[in-house]
Order: structure tokens, then C-alpha cells, then sequence
């Protein structure tokens, strides 16, 4: 994909904005959905993603060239990008829908991320999504990302460490019954689970 | 109840009858020669489609053999494929997913791909559905097929089960891919003789995979699984810390021959593993007796055991939420209460 020497990590944090944990949620009376005029915020686990990769900026120092936090989402969700710039990301991306959209599937959502890495010139080494929504609770953004990009994915991440020398991440996930170790080769796909 | 659809992204070249009777691909996980009962879950839901059901085992060369033949008296099951190989003694989805794109390519007699919704085949599926640009619903709670239609209706929680979202695949979707609540389903059983037919398929080897297995570990511990017990004991935060939470409920959990559950607040606290947690992000459960003690019952805890036959709540505070949903509560300091629990327990 990009040549072989040895370059600085980009990181890509795609956020999405989500109803607030703390809300109780109703169902329209037409049933065709949930009332959305409550409180919503950035998904907690995309929070941890970007955690995670300001904690590997923090650790990696100048090796990680940018962080950059992208949501698909209508224009209030520029608040979530706003959100994440002040936890440490360095730039944002705001693919804008409009207001009202009916809500967007996985598999679309993968794709236009998988577009928009394809456009960054300089490339993108690490993508760090939530494991899952805590709207749709579906779980499987990352997963597909990975698939349509052919790369590396390592689902459920509690920790993860970057050898930027070797082009290697080790992630330590959570699986049924306890962890596993897996290396990645870089660009990786990390979804995240708590830390 | 929410009705959404599932709008596909671009119809894949294939031709019907009028109608198509569904065949689904189920596949069939196991450990050490067990199979796993969450995938015995997945097969119920997939004999619900009404058509054939195909068993799909892959594994090490040593395991492959026995596991098959322990799926072959499965109840459901038309017939099995089974490949083995070394790569996939430790699989992951970057070694696993050629074998399912090819057998789901082309002409392709598969409608359906079923699993349970086991981290691997959460990490699995959405790979393979994605490369074959299709969508796929996660943790389906019912099943249900139209063949003159070839659309399958499924509901599925959302909001951390507060809602139950239906949504349907059309005919549009060729492939169409979905995990299971094992909670929703009973787990096929077995029957005495062997009816389902076996043939195996040449794996697909990955020459270079960008992932590579380095170790697992696993929690060990005498005490049942926490995903399929018939009894838990979950502590929460009241438990001050990992080793008051482990003395104080571990005694009543093998007094009840329970497996241990925590709270997300209990697990972010560090009183238990994560592997513990049972919730909206955690695991789900239904058993016949959950007892959750020093758990306040917020909605992500409840959406993880709220189907549970029992449901029995010792909470210091009374206006817990945890009591709006319990069977039987107690409100006592749990330190005076367990103890004297298991006491008895004991005579």
C-alpha cells in the first residue's frame, strides 16, 4: 500500500454520535423509531477510542503524526468532533447528512470510511472504533471496515501496544472466557471493549 | 416496537423461482471436542427458516473428526462440510473468511449465514457479510422467513434491550447473515442415531495472514460458565474491592453451585475480570435463578439479565432499580445478609 520506509502512524477515530447512556429512551407512538429529542453525546466506547489513541500519542511521542477523529452523522454531530479535538485529536472530519436521515447501516458506514481512507495521502496506519453503538447496539462497523479493506482486525481491544519499528500492533482482546494476544501487521483495524 | 428496513446497497446478479426455499449455513463452534451451545442456539434459529440446514465445523485436523461426528445427531441438521486444517486450530477471521467467501460465492446454494453471537464468530461474520457486500444483523431474538416473498423478518434489541427493533431483509439481499441471542433459542439436542451427511471441504489457506495468534488465556475456574449456568451470583460496586467481592460472594455462588457474574461498575472498579460482566456490552444471560446482590439495576445491567427466570436482589437501598425488576428482593446490608445466606444454605 505506501512504501516500505519507515513512517510516522496516522490514526483515524471515526465517533459517532449516539442518544446519551443516561436517557431513558421511548418509542414514537407510530412505532417507526425512537424519540430523538433527548440528550445525545459520543458513544462511550468511541470515547475510549479516542482515549486510546491520545495514550498511544502520550507513549509513542513523535511517532504518531495525527490523530484524526471523522463521524458520518447530521449537523449537530459536529459537537462529538468538538468533543474529541479537546481530548487530543489534532484534526476532524465531518461527513454531513442531512438533518433527519433515516439511520445509517454498518455496511455504509464502512464504505464511506473506507473512501475517506483512501483519500488521506498520507495514508492511515491504525483505525480505533467502539466495539459497538449503544444506540444499535449492532457491533460489526469495524469488523466490516476491515473486510472491505482487506486488513488486519483485532475486535474487542483492552490494550494495545504498537511496535512502530516492526509495523506491528499486539492487541490483547477480550474473548468468551477470558483474553487472547493477537499481532497485527499494521494498518490494523482496533475495536475497542473497556480498559 | 420499532419497524425499520434494511435497504441493500446493490442486488447481486441471481435469478429465482418464484419461490425459494432458504438453506442455511450454520456455523458450528466448538471447544475440545464440545460444541458450543450458543452455536446449538443458532441451528434452533435456523431450522425456523423453514428449509435445509448445513452445519459448517472447521478446525485442527485432530478435532475436526469428532466434532463432526458428535454434530451429525443433531436434530436440524441436513448435513455437514468440515474442512481442517492447522491454520485453523486457533482460527481468526482473516484465516477463516476465504473458506466461507469462497463457499458463499458464485453459485452459492447458501440464503443464509447463522452463528451465535461467540466473539469469534461476532469478529467472523461482519468480515465475511462486508466482502461480500451484503449487510448483517447481530443478535437476533426471533426468526421468521417468507418464502413466496424470500424475506426474512427478525426482531432484535436495541438501546440496551429498551427497545425491540424489527427489521426485515427482502429478496433484494441474497445472502443474508445474522447472529443469535443464544437466551432466545434452545439449543438443539442431539438424538441417537446419526442422520445428517458429512463431507469435507478443502480449507483455504491464508499464505500470509496479516494477524497472527499468539496466546490465549483463559480465566480458570471450577465454577460453571458464566454464559450457560443455571444459577448466578453478580455483585456490584457495593462490593468495596476484589477481594471482598471474591470472599463474599464466592462462598454463596458454590453453596448455589452458581457461576459469578459482576456489574460494569464492579469490572470498571476492578473487583472482577471483564470476562465477568453481564450487561448491555457485556454478556447476556438468562438462567433459572439470577441473584444480584449490591447491584443498584441500572439499564445497561438490566438489559443483560432482565429474561431471567428468577431474578432475586439483595440491596441495601430501596429505591434501587434493581428491585423494580426482581422477583424476590431483600433490602439488607448484603454483608450481614450473604453470609447469613449461606449459612443456611449450607444446614
Amino acid at each position: 500500500m505506501r512504501p516500505s520506509a519507515v513512517r510516522l502512524l496516522n490514526i483515524l477515530v471515526p465517533v459517532k454520535r449516539a442518544v446519551d447512556y443516561s436517557v431513558k429512551i421511548r418509542v414514537n407512538p407510530q412505532q417507526t423509531g425512537v424519540d430523538l429529542n433527548v440528550k445525545h453525546s459520543m458513544n462511550p466506547f468511541d470515547e475510549i477510542g479516542v482515549e486510546e489513541a491520545v495514550r498511544l500519542r502520550e507513549r509513542h511521542k513523535d511517532q504518531v503524526k495525527s490523530i484524526k477523529a471523522v463521524t458520518i452523522g447530521p449537523p449537530k454531530a459536529i459537537e462529538i468532533l468538538r468533543s474529541a479535538l479537546a481530548m487530543g485529536a489534532d484534526s476532524s472530519i465531518h461527513v454531513e447528512i442531512p438533518e433527519n436521515s433515516p439511520a445509517l447501516e454498518p455496511l455504509a458506514v464502512a464504505k464511506t470510511l473506507r473512501e475517506i481512507i483512501k483519500r488521506q495521502k498520507e495514508g492511515v496506519d491504525v483505525v480505533i472504533l467502539g466495539k459497538q453503538a449503544i444506540d444499535d447496539d449492532l457491533g460489526v462497523t469495524g469488523q466490516m471496515l476491515a473486510g472491505l479493506l482487506g486488513w488486519s482486525q483485532a475486535t474487542f481491544a483492552s490494550k494495545v501496544e504498537i511496535d512502530h519499528a516492526k509495523k506491528e500492533a499486539l492487541v490483547t482482546r477480550e474473548i468468551d472466557g477470558g483474553g487472547e494476544e493477537v499481532r497485527c501487521r499494521l494498518p490494523v483495524i482496533i475495536t475497542t471493549d473497556l480498559r | 416496537m420499532l419497524r425499520r428496513s434494511i435497504f441493500p446497497t446493490r442486488a447481486l446478479s441471481r435469478s429465482y423461482a418464484t419461490t425459494t426455499h432458504p438453506h442455511a449455513l450454520v456455523f458450528l463452534e466448538h471447544r475440545q471436542g464440545v460444541l458450543d451451545s450458543g452455536s446449538l442456539s443458532a441451528l434452533t434459529a435456523a431450522e425456523q427458516l423453514g428449509g435445509k440446514v448445513t452445519g459448517l465445523v472447521v478446525g485442527a485436523p485432530e478435532h475436526v473428526q469428532g466434532v463432526v461426528e458428535k454434530a451429525r445427531k443433531l436434530k436440524g441438521l441436513t448435513s455437514i462440510l468440515h474442512s481442517a486444517s492447522s491454520q485453523y486450530a486457533e482460527p481468526l477471521p482473516e484465516t477463516v473468511s476465504p473458506l466461507l467467501e469462497k463457499l458463499l460465492s458464485g453459485s452459492t446454494p447458501f440464503t443464509h449465514i447463522v452463528s451465535s453471537t461467540s466473539s469469534f464468530a461476532k469478529s467472523l461474520l461482519p468480515r465475511v457479510a462486508a466482502k461480500l457486500d451484503v449487510p448483517s444483523v447481530s443478535d437476533v431474538t426471533s426468526v421468521a422467513h417468507d418464502a413466496s416473498s424470500n424475506s426474512t423478518t427478525f426482531t432484535r434489541p436495541i438501546y440496551a434491550g429498551n427497545a425491540i427493533a424489527t427489521v426485515r431483509a427482502p429478496s433484494s439481499i441474497p445472502l443474508k447473515f445474522f447472529t443469535v441471542r443464544g437466551t432466545a433459542f434452545t439449543a438443539a439436542q442431539a438424538q441417537d442415531s446419526s442422520q445428517a451427511e458429512a463431507s469435507s471441504i478443502e480449507p483455504v489457506e491464508v499464505s500470509d495472514s496479516p494477524t497472527e495468534h499468539i496466546k490465549s488465556t483463559f480465566t480458570k475456574s471450577d465454577r460453571p460458565d458464566l454464559g450457560v449456568a443455571g444459577r448466578v451470583v453478580s455483585g456490584g460496586r457495593a462490593l468495596k474491592n476484589a477481594e471482598t467481592f471474591a470472599s463474599t460472594l464466592y462462598p454463596l455462588a458454590d453453596a448455589l453451585g452458581a457461576a459469578v457474574g459482576a456489574s460494569r461498575a464492579a469490572v470498571d472498579a476492578g473487583y472482577a475480570d471483564n470476562s465477568l460482566q453481564v450487561g448491555q456490552t457485556g454478556k447476556v444471560v438468562a438462567p433459572e435463578l439470577y441473584m444480584a446482590v449490591g447491584i443498584s439495576g441500572a439499564i445497561q445491567h438490566l438489559a443483560g439479565m432482565k429474561d431471567s427466570k428468577l431474578i432475586v436482589a439483595i440491596n441495601k437501598d430501596p429505591d434501587a432499580p434493581i428491585f423494580q425488576v426482581a422477583d424476590i428482593g431483600l433490602q439488607a446490608d448484603l454483608f450481614e445478609a450473604v453470609p447469613e445466606l449461606v449459612e443456611k444454605l449450607k444446614a
